[in-house]
C-alpha cells in the first residue's frame, strides 16, 4: 500500500513555471505519453513530420526544447505565440488530467490483487492442514482393509466349494430324474426331446457306471431308450407319415446310436416301397382298362410322383448316411439305379404305345419334362447314371420318331402314286383323253414337298433351345447330320428312287398293271429332283439342323445321279411298255392274217392307223412333261404333203431294186452293202429325256417287231403288197416323231425288203398307186 | 495266248436251222437248212477242220420245203429230223420228216464248194411224222440218251411223243398230251430234259434271258440283260453248263458265264444226284471263291438277225451261230476262261 505514494508531486502542476516548466513539460509528456502507448500497443501512426531526428518535432524522440522554442520565437508572431502556448498549456492539462485518471484507476486494480493475495495465501495454509488429516485418515482405511481381507480369506474358498456342489448336485439331480423324464416324454411323444436328454446323459452314465446307482439309471434310462427306439421304429415302419417326417425319425434313431447300415438298408427298403407304388400306379395308367392319359401328362405324374419321391429319398439319404461314405453312397446309387430302370421301363412302354401317334409336339413336350424332370436326381445321384439313362431314351424315341417319319414319307408318297393311277384311270372312263400329267406332277411334287417340310418342322421341335435335352450331343450332331439329314430325307430320296425303280424291275405281272402315265410321271418327278428338289430339300434341311457334325454326309451329287438314273431307268422302261403295247398290235396284225390268199390291197389297214394314231397319243403325253429335244438337222419342216412327194421319189430309187423279180443274191448283197454303211441300230437302247429321243425308241422297238413278224410268214403277191401300203403309210406319218428320220426309212425299207423274200411271187405294187391309197386312207 | 479268230461261212439263202451233228464226237460237224421259197432248199454239212481252221461243206437238197427247224439224231449220224414248210396256194402248213442223208455225203469229198448245186444229193426220206390233225409242227427234237427211236414234236399247242420203228421208217404216234394255257397258245420250242433231276432252266423273253427253278417259278433266280433286241435262242454248254449262249435279233452272240443258274457246283458241293454228269465234272472243281455270273464275250459278227446258235457236239468249247442272212459263225470259248473252268 505504501507504493501508492508515488505520483506527481504537487509542486510541479501545470501552470507552476510559465517557461521553464512549460519546457521541460511536454518532454516529460512526451516520454510519459510514448511509454503509455507502448503499454497500449499503439503505433506511432499518427507522428506527424516525416523525418523523426526533427528536434522540433514536438511528438518526436529528438524533440530540442531549446530549438523549438527558438524556432517560435523567430518564426511566430506574438499573437501565434499566445495562441500556441494556450495551445499548449490546454493539451498539457488534458494529459495531466488523462494520467491522472490512468494511475487511478491501476492503482486500485493494485491494490484489489493485493487483497487477494493475502486472503490466497490464509486459504493455502488452511488446506494443507486438511491434506494432513487426510493422509492420516486414508492410512487408516488402508490398514483395516488390510484387516478384514485377511478374516475373510478362507470363508471364501468354502463359499466356491458350496457352489461347486450345489451344480453337481443339480446334475445328479437331473440324472436321477431322467428316467421319469424320459417316460414322460415318451408318453407325451416329444422323441426328439427325449433323445436329447437321453443323448446329454449317455456319456455321464457311460462314465460312472460302476457306481451301483447310475448304473440302476442307466439300466432305467437303457430300458425306456430301447422303448422309445421301439416306438420309433413302429413309426418309421408305419411309415404313412411321408418322407421328411421319416427322415426324421431316421435321425432321431441314429442319434440313438442305433446301427447305420441297418437304418439305411430299411430306410431304402421303406423308400422302395413308396417308390414302387407311384410305379404301380404309373403302371395302372399305362393299363389298357382305362383311357391312358395322354403322355405329356404321363410324364407329369411319372416326374411328380416317383422322380420327386427319388428326389427326396436321395436327399435325406445322403443327409443322414453322409458317414456311411462311398460304401453308403454306392448303396443309394444301386437303388436309385433299379428303380430308375424299372421307371424307365414304364416310360418306355407309354413312349412306344405314342410312336404311331402323329402329334410331335406333345411329345417332345413330354420327353422335354421327363428329361427335365431327371436332371435333379440325376446331379444329385451321378453315379446311377440317371440323367445319361434319360437321355438314352430320348434319343431312342427320336430315332424311333425320325423312322416313324420316313415311314409315313413313304406312306405319303405312295399314296400320291396311288392318287395319281386314280386320276390316270377316272379321265378315262369320263371318255377324256389326256388327263393333265403336268398338273398331276405338279401335285404330286408339291405334296410331296409339304409332306417333307411337315416332316422337318416336327423333326425340328427336337431341337429347338427350350428343350432341355436339345444341347445334348446327340441332338446337336448326330441326330441332325445322320438323323436327320441321312436317315429322314436322303433315306426317303434313296426310297423315293427306289420305289419308283420297282415299277420298272418287274415287268411281269406287276409292270404290266403300272400305267404309262404313271412311268412317264415318275420319270419326270425324279428328273426334277435331279435337277432341283433334291438340292432345295437338302439346303433347307441344312439350315435348319445346321448341321456341324464332321461325319461324312451324302453328297448332293451323288443323290442327283441316283435320281437322274431312276428317271432314266423309268423312262427306258416307258420307251419299252409303250413300245411293246405298240408291237403288240402289230406283231398280232401280222400273225393272224392270211397273208397268202390276201386280196389286193386297197386300203390302208386299220392297225396302222390305229399305230399312228397311239404314237400320236403318247407323242401328246410325252409333249405334256418333256421337252422336245433335237432332231437331226435333215428333218425339215416340210409338211406332211411336200413330205410325201419327196419321199415318194426317194423310195422309188431306193425300193425299185429290190421289188425287181431278181435272184434274192441281189437283194441279199444290197441290204448287206446297204447295212455296211448304216449303223447298226440298238434297239432297246437308253433315251434321253426329250420327247423326241422317247419317240424314237417307242418307233424303233416297234418297227423291229414289225421286221421279225414279217420274217416269219409268207407273203402271197398282194400280202407283199398291203405290206407295201402299210410301210408307206407308216413312213408318211413317223417321220416327225423321230430324231433322225432316216432310221425309219431304214427299218421300213427292211420290212418291205424282208416281205420281198418271203414272197414266193414277188411284184411289188406300183409306188404312184401306194401313194394314191396312202393318201385316200 | 491269241484267241484264235472266228470262222465265217456264208450260204447262199436265208437260214434258220442249225444243229451240231449229235450222234458225231469226233469231228466238228453242223448241220444248217435254208430258207427259200424260190428255190430248192438245202441242207449244208459244215465241217470244221480245228487243226487247220478250214471249213468243208456238203450240201444236201431238201426239196419238200423251206425249213425251220433242224436236229440231228443223237443215235445216228446218218439220220436227222426237219421241220419244213409246205407252201401249197394259199395255205401254209409246217409239216416235220425223219430223213437220212446219203453215205457217201461224208465231207471230205471232192465236191468243190462253188458248184455245190449240180453236185447236191438229195436226202432220203424215212417218214413222215403225220400232223395233220395236230396243226403245224414248230419243232422236233430227240431224246438225247435214247437210240433215236423216241422224238418229240411240237404241234401248235400239242406235246407228241412219236415212235419210230423199223428203222425209222414208220413214226407211230405213241402219245400226245395238249398243252392248255390262257390264250391261244403256240408253242414254238421245246427241248428235251438234259438232267434227271433238272431244276435249272433259262427262258429268253423280249431282251431278257432269265434262269429259273423249276420248283419256284414265281421269281427268276437271274435275269440277264444285255442283248438290245429279243433273244431268238439260248443254249447251255453240253458238259460246262455255266456257259451259256444267247442269240438275239440285235445281230449279236453273247457268251456268259452263269454260275447261278447252272449245275456246276460251287466248290465241293457236289450234287449227288447228278450222277451222270458226275465223271465229266469230278476234274474240274475249281478253286474256293465263288466265280460270279459275267458276260464274258459279245461276238458281233453277224450282220443280221441271229436265230439259232448252238454248242459243238464234239468240241465243247466250240459253237456255231447263224444269221439270217445265211452267215454261220463258228467260234471259241475264249482260251483264258477255259483253261480257268478245267485247271
Amino acid at each position: 500500500m505504501a507504493a501508492a505514494a508515488t505520483g506527481p508531486g504537487p509542486g510541479s502542476g501545470p501552470g507552476d513555471s510559465p517557461e521553464g516548466p512549460e519546457a521541460e513539460a511536454p518532454e516529460r509528456r512526451r516520454k510519459a505519453h510514448g511509454m503509455l502507448k507502448l503499454y497500449y500497443g499503439l503505433s506511432e501512426g499518427e507522428a506527424p513530420g516525416p523525418d523523426p531526428l526533427d528536434p522540433t518535432d514536438l511528438n518526436g524522440a529528438h524533440f530540442d526544447p531549446e530549438m523549438y522554442l527558438d524556432k517560435l520565437r523567430r518564426e511566430c508572431p506574438l499573437a501565434q505565440l499566445m495562441d500556441s502556448e494556450t495551445d499548449m498549456v490546454r493539451q498539457i492539462r488534458a494529459l495531466d488530467s488523462d494520467m491522472q485518471t490512468l494511475v487511478y484507476e491501476n492503482y486500485n486494480k493494485f491494490i484489489s490483487a493485493t487483497d487477494t493475495i493475502r486472503k490466497m495465501k490464509n486459504d493455502f495454509r488452511k488446506m494443507e492442514d486438511e491434506m494432513d488429516r487426510l493422509a492420516t485418515n486414508m492410512a487408516v482405511i488402508t490398514d483395516f482393509s488390510a484387516r478384514i481381507s485377511a478374516t475373510l480369506q478362507d470363508r471364501h474358498e468354502r463359499i466356491t466349494k458350496l457352489a461347486g456342489v450345489h451344480a453337481l448336485l443339480r446334475k445328479l439331480q437331473f440324472l436321477f430324474e431322467l428316467p421319469s423324464r424320459l417316460t414322460k416324454c415318451v408318453e407325451l411323444g416329444a422323441y426328439g426331446q427325449a433323445v436329447r436328454y437321453q443323448g446329454r446323459a449317455r456319456a455321464v452314465l457311460q462314465q460312472y457306471q460302476h457306481l451301483p446307482s447310475f448304473r440302476a439309471i442307466q439300466d432305467d434310462c437303457q430300458v425306456i431308450t430301447a422303448r422309445l427306439a421301439q416306438q420309433l421304429r413302429q413309426q418309421f415302419r408305419e411309415g404313412g407319415s411321408g418322407a421328411p417326417e421319416q427322415a426324421e425319425c431316421v435321425e432321431l434313431l441314429l442319434a440313438l446310436g442305433e446301427p447305420a447300415e441297418e437304418l439305411c438298408e430299411e430306410f431304402l427298403a421303406h423308400a422302395r416301397g413308396r417308390l414302387e407304388q407311384e410305379l404301380r400306379s404309373l403302371e395302372a395308367e399305362l393299363g389298357p382298362s382305362p383311357p391312358a392319359p395322354d403322355v405329356l401328362e404321363f410324364t407329369d405324374h411319372g416326374g411328380n410322383g416317383f422322380v420327386g419321391g427319388l428326389c427326396q429319398v436321395a436327399a435325406a439319404y445322403q443327409e443322414l448316411f453322409a458317414a456311411q461314405g462311398p460304401a453308403g453312397a454306392e448303396k443309394l446309387a444301386a437303388f436309385a439305379r433299379e428303380l430308375g430302370s424299372r421307371y424307365f421301363a414304364l416310360v418306355e412302354r407309354r413312349l412306344a404305345q405314342e410312336q404311331g401317334g402323329s402329334d410331335n409336339s406333345l411329345l417332345v413336350r413330354a420327353l422335354d419334362r421327363f428329361h427335365r424332370r431327371l436332371r435333379a436326381p440325376g446331379a444329385l445321384l451321378a453315379a446311377a447314371g440317371l440323367a445319361e439313362a434319360a437321355t438314352e431314351i430320348v434319343e431312342r424315341v427320336a430315332r424311333e420318331r425320325l423312322g416313324h417319319h420316313l415311314q409315313s414319307l413313304r406312306a405319303a408318297f405312295l399314296g400320291c402314286l396311288t392318287d395319281v393311277r386314280q386320276a390316270l384311270a377316272a379321265p378315262r372312263l369320263a371318255g377324256k383323253e389326256g388327263p393333265g400329267l403336268a398338273e398331276l406332277l405338279a401335285n404330286v411334287a408339291s405334296s410331296i414337298l409339304s409332306h417333307i417340310k411337315a416332316s422337318l418342322a416336327s423333326v425340328h421341335l427336337f431341337t429347338a433351345k427350350e428343350v432341355s435335352f436339345s444341347n445334348k450331343p446327340y441332338f446337336r450332331g448326330e441326330f441332325c447330320s445322320q438323323g436327320v439329314r441321312e436317315g429322314l430325307i436322303v433315306g426317303f430320296i434313296r426310297s423315293m428312287c427306289q420305289t419308283a425303280q420297282s415299277y420298272c424291275d418287274s415287268p411281269g405281272e406287276k409292270g404290266g398293271a403300272t400305267p404309262p402315265a404313271l412311268l412317264l410321271l415318275l420319270s419326270r418327278l425324279c428328273l426334277d429332283y435331279e435337277t432341283a428338289t433334291i438340292s432345295y430339300i437338302l439346303t433347307l434341311t441344312d439350315e435348319q439342323f445346321l448341321v456341324q457334325d464332321q461325319s461324312p454326309v451324302t453328297p448332293v451329287s451323288t443323290l442327283c445321279a441316283e435320281a437322274r438314273e431312276t428317271a432314266r431307268r423309268l423312262l427306258t422302261h416307258y420307251v419299252k411298255v409303250q413300245g411293246l403295247v405298240i408291237s403288240q398290235m402289230l406283231r398280232k396284225s401280222v400273225e393272224t392274217r392270211d397273208w397268202l390268199s390276201t386280196l389286193e390291197p386297197r386300203n390302208v389297214r386299220a392297225v396302222m392307223k390305229r399305230v399312228v394314231e397311239d404314237t400320236t397319243a403318247i407323242d401328246v403325253q410325252v409333249g405334256l412333261l418333256y421337252e422336245e429335244g433335237v432332231r437331226k438337222a435333215q428333218s425339215s419342216d416340210s409338211s406332211k404333203r411336200t413330205f410325201s412327194v419327196y419321199s415318194s421319189s426317194r423310195q422309188q430309187g431306193r425300193y425299185a431294186p429290190s421289188y425287181t423279180p431278181s435272184a434274192p443274191m441281189d437283194t441279199n448283197l444290197l441290204s448287206n452293202i446297204q447295212k455296211l454303211f448304216s449303223e447298226r441300230i440298238d434297239v432297246f437302247s437308253p433315251v434321253e429325256f426329250n420327247k423326241v429321243s422317247v419317240l424314237t425308241g417307242i418307233i424303233k422297238i416297234s418297227l423291229k417287231t414289225l421286221l421279225e413278224c414279217v420274217r416269219l410268214r409268207t407273203f402271197g403277191r398282194f400280202g407283199l403288197q398291203q405290206v407295201q401300203v402299210d410301210c408307206h403309210f407308216l413312213q408318211l406319218y413317223l417321220w416327225r416323231f423321230v430324231a433322225d428320220e432316216e432310221l425309219v426309212h431304214l427299218l421300213l425299207d427292211e420290212v418291205v425288203a424282208s416281205a420281198a423274200l418271203r414272197c414266193p411271187d414277188p411284184v411289188p405294187m406300183e409306188p404312184s398307186v401306194v401313194e394314191v391309197i396312202c393318201e385316200r386312207g | 495266248m491269241e484267241d484264235d479268230a472266228p470262222v465265217i461261212y456264208g450260204l447262199e439263202f436265208q437260214a434258220r436251222a442249225l444243229t451240231p451233228q449229235t450222234a458225231e464226237t469226233d469231228a466238228i460237224r453242223f448241220l444248217v437248212g435254208t430258207q427259200s421259197l424260190k428255190y430248192d432248199n438245202q441242207i449244208h454239212i459244215i465241217d470244221f477242220d480245228d487243226e487247220n481252221n478250214i471249213i468243208n461243206k456238203n450240201v444236201l437238197l431238201h426239196q419238200v420245203g423251206e425249213i425251220w427247224h433242224i436236229s440231228a439224231s443223237p443215235a445216228d449220224k446218218g439220220v436227222l429230223a426237219t421241220c419244213y414248210n409246205k407252201t401249197s396256194d394259199s395255205k401254209v402248213l409246217t409239216c416235220a420228216a425223219v430223213w437220212r442223208m446219203p453215205e457217201d455225203s461224208e465231207p471230205g469229198g471232192h465236191e468243190s464248194p462253188d458248184d455245190s448245186a449240180s453236185t447236191a444229193h438229195t436226202l432220203e426220206l424215212l417218214c413222215h411224222l403225220d400232223n395233220t390233225t395236230h396243226g403245224s409242227m414248230a419243232c422236233v427234237t430227240w431224246e438225247p440218251t435214247g437210240d433215236g427211236k423216241r422224238v418229240i414234236s411240237l404241234a401248235d399247242n400239242h406235246i407228241l411223243l412219236w415212235d419210230l420203228q423199223e428203222s425209222s421208217s414208220q413214226a407211230v404216234l405213241a402219245s400226245s398230251a395238249s398243252l392248255e394255257g390262257k390264250g391261244q397258245l403256240k408253242f414254238t420250242s421245246g427241248r428235251w430234259s438234259p438232267h434227271h433231276n433238272c431244276t435249272q432252266v433259262a427262258t429268253a423273253n423280249d431282251t431278257a434271258v432269265r434262269g429259273w427253278d423249276t420248283r419256284n417259278v414265281t421269281e427268276p433266280v437271274k435275269t440277264l440283260e444285255e442283248h438290245s433286241h429279243w433273244v431268238w435262242n439260248v443254249r447251255y454248254n453240253h458238259s460246262h453248263d455255266q456257259l451259256v449262249l444267247t442269240g438275239s435279233s440285235d445281230s449279236r452272240v453273247i457268251l456268259s458265264n452263269m454260275v447261278s443258274i447252272s449245275s456246276e457246283p460251287f466248290g465241293h458241293l457236289v450234287d449227288d444226284d447228278d450222277l451222270s454228269d458226275q465223271e465229266e465234272r469230278r476234274p474240274e472243281e475249281k478253286s474256293q471263291e465263288p466265280p460270279q455270273d459275267s458276260v464274258i464275250a459279245t461276238y458281233e459278227e453277224h450282220e443280221d438277225s441271229v436265230y439259232a446258235v448252238d454248242w459243238s457236239s464234239a468240241d465243247p468249247w466250240l459253237f456255231a451261230s447263224l444269221s439270217y442272212d445265211g452267215r454261220l459263225v463258228i467260234n471259241r470259248v475264249p482260251r483264258a476262261l477255259k483253261y480257268h473252268i478245267l485247271l
